[in-house]
């Protein structure tokens, strides 16, 4: 068979592998449930604050855009997951592996879309029953949906791995917490984002954050709630535009920033991260 | 020897960091189903050598063909060829030891040939490496030993014809330490793999290698089996004995024809005989004491030289 085909089904496999590994250990599932349930309580808190004179509650607002938020959030989990494997030696071997780099890419990023689905299900479908006025009925909404969170799975996918190839450490991700939890604040996913400065909105709207929470508030949310929305459009163009634009940036940039750092990855970098982080035990 | 292939061709191997050469013209052969031990203290430049013979590392000049390439533009088909095995891996610490190794060697499968199948079945492997009773644990459950006899077998999965270790027994308790050398012993008996090991510890790479080549300060300053090392550089055996109440001592390549001779030529006069045989230590000790105080290089300074200074040293006293 031919090895790149082989490579393929194998980096699948590790996808579907690893996956299942996130699902059935302790560490990982208290992961994949503690934001999902603990956004639940914040929209259950919020379904029955209603939202200026628009009549809408503010939980039936926020539902779909923490569903964006979480999509793009699959971009830390990347990076995080990409400066571990190069900290404990996963990328290495991979190197040492022929084909190996392909197959370790297509299977973090199985499994890592894998995981944010299994996510945003644990959040969506107790979500649905708790929140009122959405447009679920309509196989549209949930079309809409998928689009929106394929594109943004390929706007965030390759800048996550961009990312997690400059972060040298596991300990230097926490530096990514900061500005993500910035860009959170000013993306209109908790409160519209229309109650912000103009100039906010202008810095949100480089961002995918905003454009996956505005999104899915297209899919999820009746038609009437566009009138709390910049220029009271759903934007769908701009949308594409924009998630499109940063999915081309990524994957420019992905593979050189992956070859360069996978490059320099051996058995005496390895062992050189590991003194430093048993140092830090100890 | 010189009959089979050449694995690895090493020539003019330069290495430096800044300003700062950690190699300074290497040069060695390996053949076909040899076991070559690179053995030397910490920082004398063994792990670069087999960094960049690995292609994990750039070399600055020289010549390097394993498996008759360059590893520096090593392919993926390369790559399916060779074996390496780390001191530091902690990878894959969730997946249970079989399926890491079924894994792994699914990439093998495409560069399979008519005389080499690869993959090595993974029960197969678990079995020859003695994790049977793990071959259902998670990685991270196991323990130094065992840890570091999966990495051997994930090293062989791909059936390679050149195996790279890097210090494979560096913190290692006894009793593990021995079921890895029968582990590369078993392997270096079916003679078609050729190993390349490195290490620090003297007595594995006596227990090991077929050939020992010291590597200190960048450089390598002997290259034999055990025994040819010892004889070469340690000055042969020590010979001591007392004639009429005084001591002599002497260091000599020929040790049994030295005492025949000094027979033959006091007879009953010659008291308190002992043949000390030259030791690896003693060899590897003088060796890079020799090469650190930047004295004569192992290469000058040959065992009749040493012997002569003997002779003279007796004639002295």
């Amino acid at each position: 068979m031919n090895p790149t085909t082989m490579a393929w089904r194998a980096g699948w496999s590790r996808g579907v592998i690893e996956l299942r590994q996130s699902l059935t250990n302790g560490g990982d599932l208290f992961n994949h449930f503690f934001w999902p349930v603990l956004m639940l309580i914040t929209v259950f808190l919020m379904r029955d604050a209603s939202f200026g004179q628009s009549g809408f509650a503010l939980g039936t607002l926020v539902l779909p855009s923490i569903l964006g938020m979480n999509a793009a959030m699959s971009m830390v989990a990347m990076s995080q997951q990409l400066t571990a494997d190069r900290e404990d030696g996963t990328l290495l071997r991979a190197k040492a592996t022929p084909n190996g780099m392909t197959g370790y890419l297509l299977g973090k990023i199985i499994s890592v879309s894998g995981g944010l689905i299994v996510d945003l299900a644990i959040f969506l479908v107790p979500g649905m029953l708790i929140i009122s006025g959405l447009a679920i009925g309509d196989p549209g909404s949930w079309l809409t949906l998928i689009w929106v969170l394929l594109l943004g799975l390929v706007a965030t996918l390759p800048i996550g791995a961009v990312l997690g190839s400059v972060f040298v450490s596991v300990r230097s991700q926490g530096l990514l917490t900061l500005p993500m939890l910035g860009m959170i604040a000013i993306s209109g996913i908790f409160y519209p984002i229309t109650v912000l400065p103009e100039w906010v909105q202008w810095i949100a709207q480089v961002f995918p954050i905003y454009w996956l929470g505005l999104g899915m508030r297209s899919a999820l949310l009746p038609d009437g709630a566009v009138a709390v929305e910049i220029g009271e459009s759903w934007r769908h163009l701009e949308t594409v535009g924009v998630l499109g634009a940063w999915a081309v940036l990524g994957l420019i940039m992905a593979p050189i920033v992956l070859r360069r750092m996978a490059r320099r990855e051996s058995g005496s970098s390895v062992a050189e991260r590991r003194e430093k982080a048993l140092q830090r035990i100890g | 020897m010189t009959t089979s292939e050449v694995v690895v061709d090493v020539g003019g191997l330069r290495m430096r960091y800044g300003t700062t050469d950690v190699l300074h013209d290497v040069s060695f052969r390996a053949h076909q189903g040899e076991v070559l031990c690179l053995l030397g203290p910490n920082g004398a430049g063994k792990t670069t050598t087999i960094e960049i013979m690995e292609g994990f590392r750039m070399r600055s000049a020289g010549r390097v063909e394993v498996l008759g390439t360059d590893p520096a533009h090593g392919d993926e088909q390369w790559r399916a060829k060779v074996g390496i095995v780390l001191q530091s891996w902690r990878d894959h610490g969730k997946w249970r030891v079989r399926e890491l190794l079924e894994h792994l060697g699914r990439y093998y499968a495409a560069y399979s040939t008519e005389s080499i199948k690869r993959p090595w079945d993974a029960d197969h492997l678990v079995a020859a490496v003695g994790l049977t009773e793990q071959t259902d644990k998670k990685v991270r459950m196991l323990s130094g030993g065992q840890r570091r006899r999966l990495d051997v077998a994930i090293g062989l999965v791909g059936r390679p014809e050149l195996v790279f270790l890097d210090e494979p027994t560096a913190g290692l308790d006894p009793v593990a330490r021995r079921g890895f050398h029968e582990l590369v012993q078993g392997l270096a008996d079916e003679g078609d793999t050729t190993i390349l090991l490195t290490t620090h510890d003297l007595t594995e790479a006596e227990k090991l290698a077929d050939r020992i080549m010291v590597l200190d300060g960048g450089r390598i300053i002997a290259d034999g089996t055990a025994a040819e090392l010892a004889r070469q550089i340690a000055g042969g055996d020590e010979v001591r004995w007392s004639r009429d109440g005084q001591l002599f001592r002497v260091s000599t390549t020929e040790s049994t024809r030295f005492v025949r001779e000094l027979f033959q030529r006091y007879g009953e006069a010659i008291e308190n005989l002992e043949v000390r045989r030259a030791s690896l230590e003693d060899t590897y000790l003088s060796l890079v004491h020799r090469a650190e105080t930047g004295a004569n290089t192992a290469a000058e300074a040959s065992g009749e030289d040493l012997a002569a200074e003997a002779s003279r040293e007796e004639v002295a006293r």
